[in-house]
């Protein structure tokens, strides 16, 4: 894990010293609403429906057994004892006062973390694969590079009032579990083929909302040292370029989009060109400086079948369960990467109790090196735990309800905190969520159906990720009430693809069975071993058409 | 004063704390967390003066975010929007009644779920 | 209308003017369509020229020796443009003052000044609710940075090498 040098410490202190003062000046009436609003959003700060919500950065997922104590103290101490994990990777704090958030940044600075450009008109907390320096198919880890984006894009004097929000996300796989392309920028460790050289692909303006584009490769191979220039370059034609007529129209997606993306690649390549690599050699021996702080844990040397492991799932169905959906392979031999699933049956997807916290992190220093991630599925992961820990690691997870044995199926439902907290909602989501969460309960039918992701936003700008849901459902209202719109075949891997509508909106009460007659008609239509979404992408969705309006016609009459 | 028209009545005027964030209502004399005690607009008139007492307020710093909505009076005398979206503002998030405003005023809500 | 730079708040000695009238004044600034018109900068007179932000640097360039300073406008407070603006008005060579003019607030200063302006020219409505003082706060809040190659001294990377290169000499 990165740990602060003395200038990093530096930094945020002067950054909780500088939002202090930020607020007196709004309180004392120094500043407006409107001259206040983009300096609390570039810390986070959002006003919602009941109250201030504070968005609290964890930079690349990654997050430490006593970072995580700390949360559980603020939230106990200035918030109403949970949190919320995002889709994002950070965690929001749905309670906190305007008056006290300075004082919640302290307690953060005191344990390495922050709430700088957790939203905002900047360049936005950098997202990584949650299994970065443990997954067997990486090529190295890519967190370093999302820490050196991290400290490069901090409080950047010229790219902190773009035309709007800017988000990054690294990867280091061909399998991509980080929706790199999704966003504005991806940057994806590559090896070249003929020379082993390790260089970046780059991925840009891809994006959600309410324009939903995937993201393009604008540079197949930039060499090692280039990243900051490069992506400097980017930035700068963005910020130059990027549309500040129309809100909805100012991502980067857009310029990419209507200038094309070869003129785009024109633009920055010429600005790449005068900002020059100068500086390569000291952005590798940054990165060298930065890659030292993720070292290798000091793994034990064990076997890789563990006996006591596999005597334990023979022995109790309900762990062997457990283990099938929530276990990675971890590159060293004789442990696993864990995925804690924060979505119990009807629960609320991603929130977590302090007492919850406070447990997983004794969990994380007993079982995992003190480490944990935070995943874009609204999960935890435990990254390092021996095999021969798991059995004891599933008991200890069930005393605080952690141990939900639903991981990567239908009821790991990813879900936006919609109406029920957020402010620019039209419906809302977690009610969904519960209800098909519930519908599904059910371990063996949810076995059976296998991989499927649903994912539900409370308003077209996406938080929830519904486009690249397998099946994807959007909250809005139609004639005072709220309906819901369902789409089918998004992706969210490196397959990446827009879902398409289904049909018309339905009301709350016919979303789970619509969705359980979606699910039927691919029980009905799979070939041996197909996924729902090979089904889909295979038959095309008219040919789930049929059964959503049939039940369509049978619920209306 | 921006024109009201077409603004539905009767009315209460709903903002946030700007220290603390809550949801508050306009009453007779100053700031309620008490939707029961909201004041009531029911012509245009005084509709607008709830406005202006918000526009007044937001400029001292007390407020941000105040507008108008408009509501339903149960027998009981107190106002329940109309619209869900405001429903939510003044209980709290559905999925949590042991939170906000629907925890802390329980007869209110309970009647305002009718 | 109020100008302020790194040391505090400053007489405005530049009058707007159109380019006929500048020929008659010591300090003018005249808008951008009448850059060509305009006299040029001399020992005894001073001349600048307000651009918008979306201006191409390549355009004024060829009138850089003319310019004693160029103004940028900031149309509002989220309006980042003026920023590169001034990066790439620096790169292309300006050496003349860059002005930033608009309701930036105290927080932008700094990020203004290390993008390579010098002053800023205040509309008075943001002026009255943010005195100087706020100014010299804000300015002071932040006393390290990360990005290199900005007008300020040495960065985070820059500091960290030096630390490690003591740390070697030892
Ligand atoms: C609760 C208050 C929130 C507000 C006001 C908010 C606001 C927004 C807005 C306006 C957009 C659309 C941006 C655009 O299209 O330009 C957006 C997108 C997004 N937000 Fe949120 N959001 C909130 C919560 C969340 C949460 C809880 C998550 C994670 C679960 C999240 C993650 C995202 C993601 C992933 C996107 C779409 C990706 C993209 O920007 O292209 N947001 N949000
Ligand atoms: S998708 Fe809409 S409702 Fe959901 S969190 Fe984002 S802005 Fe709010």
């Amino acid at each position: 894990m990165y740990r602060y040098d003395e200038f990093d410490e530096r930094v945020v202190r002067e950054r909780v010293a500088q939002f202090r003062d930020q607020v007196a000046r709004r309180l004392s009436g120094s500043l407006t609403e409107d001259e206040f609003r983009p300096l609390r959003l570039q810390n986070g700060l959002y006003l919602q429906l009941h109250s201030y919500m504070l968005r609290i950065a964890i930079p690349y997922g990654s997050l430490t057994a006593r970072q995580l104590r700390q949360l559980a103290l603020i939230a106990d101490k200035y918030d109403r004892g949970y949190g919320h994990f995002t889709t994002r990777q950070n965690l929001q704090f749905n309670w906190p006062k305007l008056r006290e958030v300075p004082d919640i940044l302290s307690l953060l600075a005191d344990v390495d973390m922050h709430c700088i450009q957790t939203s905002g008109n900047c360049i936005r907390n950098v997202t990584a694969d949650q299994f970065a320096g443990v997954a067997a198919d990486e090529i190295e880890d890519p967190r370093p590079i999302g820490e050196l984006l991290r400290q490069w894009s901090s409080l950047h004097p010229e790219f902190s009032f773009l035309p709007r929000k800017f988000k990054i996300a690294v990867g280091a796989s061909e399998n991509d579990r980080a929706v790199l392309k999704a966003h504005d920028l991806g940057v994806r460790v590559v090896r070249r083929a003929d020379s082993g050289e390790l260089g970046y692909e780059i991925h840009v303006g891809g994006g959600l909302g309410r324009t939903p584009m995937i993201g393009k490769i604008v540079r197949d191979f930039l060499p090692r040292g280039q990243l900051l220039a490069y992506v400097e370059a980017i930035m700068r034609v963005y910020n130059a370029e990027g549309r500040r007529d129309n809100k909805f129209k100012a991502r980067i997606k857009i310029l990419v989009h209507e200038i094309g993306l070869d003129a785009f690649r024109d633009r920055v390549e010429r600005e790449f060109a005068a900002v020059g690599v100068a500086a390569a050699q000291d952005e590798n021996e940054e990165l060298t400086r930065i890659a030292a702080c993720f070292a290798p844990k000091p793994y034990a040397r064990l076997l890789a079948r563990s006996d006591s492991f596999e005597a334990a799932k023979a022995l109790n169905p309900a762990f062997a369960d457990w283990t099938e959906s929530s276990l990675h392979p971890h590159h060293v031999e004789g442990y696993a990467a864990v995925t804690v699933s924060l979505k119990p049956i009807g629960g609320v997807p991603g929130d977590m109790t302090s007492d919850q916290m406070r447990a997983f992190a004794d969990i994380a220093e007993r079982y995992s090196f003190g480490e944990l991630r935070v995943t874009h599925a609204q999960n935890l992961v435990l990254p390092h735990v021996k095999k021969d820990d798991l059995f004891a690691l599933w008991r200890m997870l069930a005393k605080s309800d952690l141990a939900a044995d639903n991981a990567g199926l239908i009821t790991d439902i990813i879900s936006c905190p919609g109406l029920d907290y957020c402010a620019l909602a039209t419906a809302r989501s977690i009610p969904i969520a519960q209800a098909i969460s519930t519908r599904f309960a059910d371990r063996g039918r949810q076995r059976d159906i296998g991989p499927l992701q649903i994912k539900i936003s409370g308003c077209i700008n996406a938080c929830g990720h519904h486009h690249v849901g397998h099946i994807g459902i959007l909250g809005l209202e139609k004639r005072g009430q709220e309906s819901y719109q369902i789409t089918l075949g998004g992706d969210a891997s490196e397959n990446a693809a827009i879902g398409e509508l289904l049909g018309p909106g339905l009301g709350a009460d016919d979303v789970p069975p619509a969705i359980e007659r979606i699910v039927d008609t691919y029980l009905e239509l799979r070939n041996e071993g197909e996924t729902f979404i090979d089904t889909v992408k295979r038959l095309g969705v008219g040919a789930f058409k049929t059964a959503f309006f049939v039940g369509e016609r049978n619920e209306a009459a | 004063m921006p024109a009201l028209k077409n603004m539905p009545l009767p009315a209460i005027l709903v903002a946030n704390d700007l220290r603390d964030g809550d949801v508050v209502f306009r009453a007779a004399d100053g700031w309620t967390r008490d939707p029961r005690a909201a004041a009531i607009a029911r012509d245009d008139e005084a509709a607008q003066a709830l406005e202006r007492a918000g526009a007044a307020a937001t400029a001292r710093q007390e407020i941000v975010d105040a507008y108008l909505i408009d509501v339903d009076i149960r027998s009981d005398g107190a106002p329940v929007p109309r619209h869900f979206r405001e429903r939510f503002k003044t209980l709290g998030p559905s999925v949590r009644p042991d939170l906000g405003k629907q925890a802390e005023f329980v007869g209110y809500a309970r009647a305002a779920a009718e | 209308m109020k100008l302020l730079d790194g040391a505090g708040v400053r007489a405005d000695d530049y009058e707007r003017a159109d380019a006929a009238r500048a020929q008659a004044l010591p300090a003018a600034i005249v808008p951008y369509a009448e850059l060509a018109a305009a006299p040029p900068a001399d020992g005894r007179r001073r001349v600048g020229v307000e651009v918008p932000n979306t201006v191409a640097p390549d355009q004024i360039a060829p009138f850089f020796g003319r310019l004693s300073l160029i103004a940028v406008g900031f149309p509002t407070t989220g309006d980042g443009r003026g920023f590169s603006l001034a990066r790439r008005l620096r790169r292309a060579g300006f050496r003349g003052v860059l002005r930033a003019v608009g309701p930036l607030i105290a927080d932008q200063f700094p990020y203004a000044l290390a993008c390579g302006f010098d002053e800023i020219e205040l509309p008075d409505s943001s002026a009255q609710r943010q005195p100087p003082t706020q100014w010299k706060r804000a300015g002071a809040a932040m006393t390290l940075w990360y990005q290199q190659g900005y007008a300020r001294p040495a960065s985070i990377l820059e500091q960290r090498r030096l630390a490690r290169q003591g740390g070697q000499n030892v």
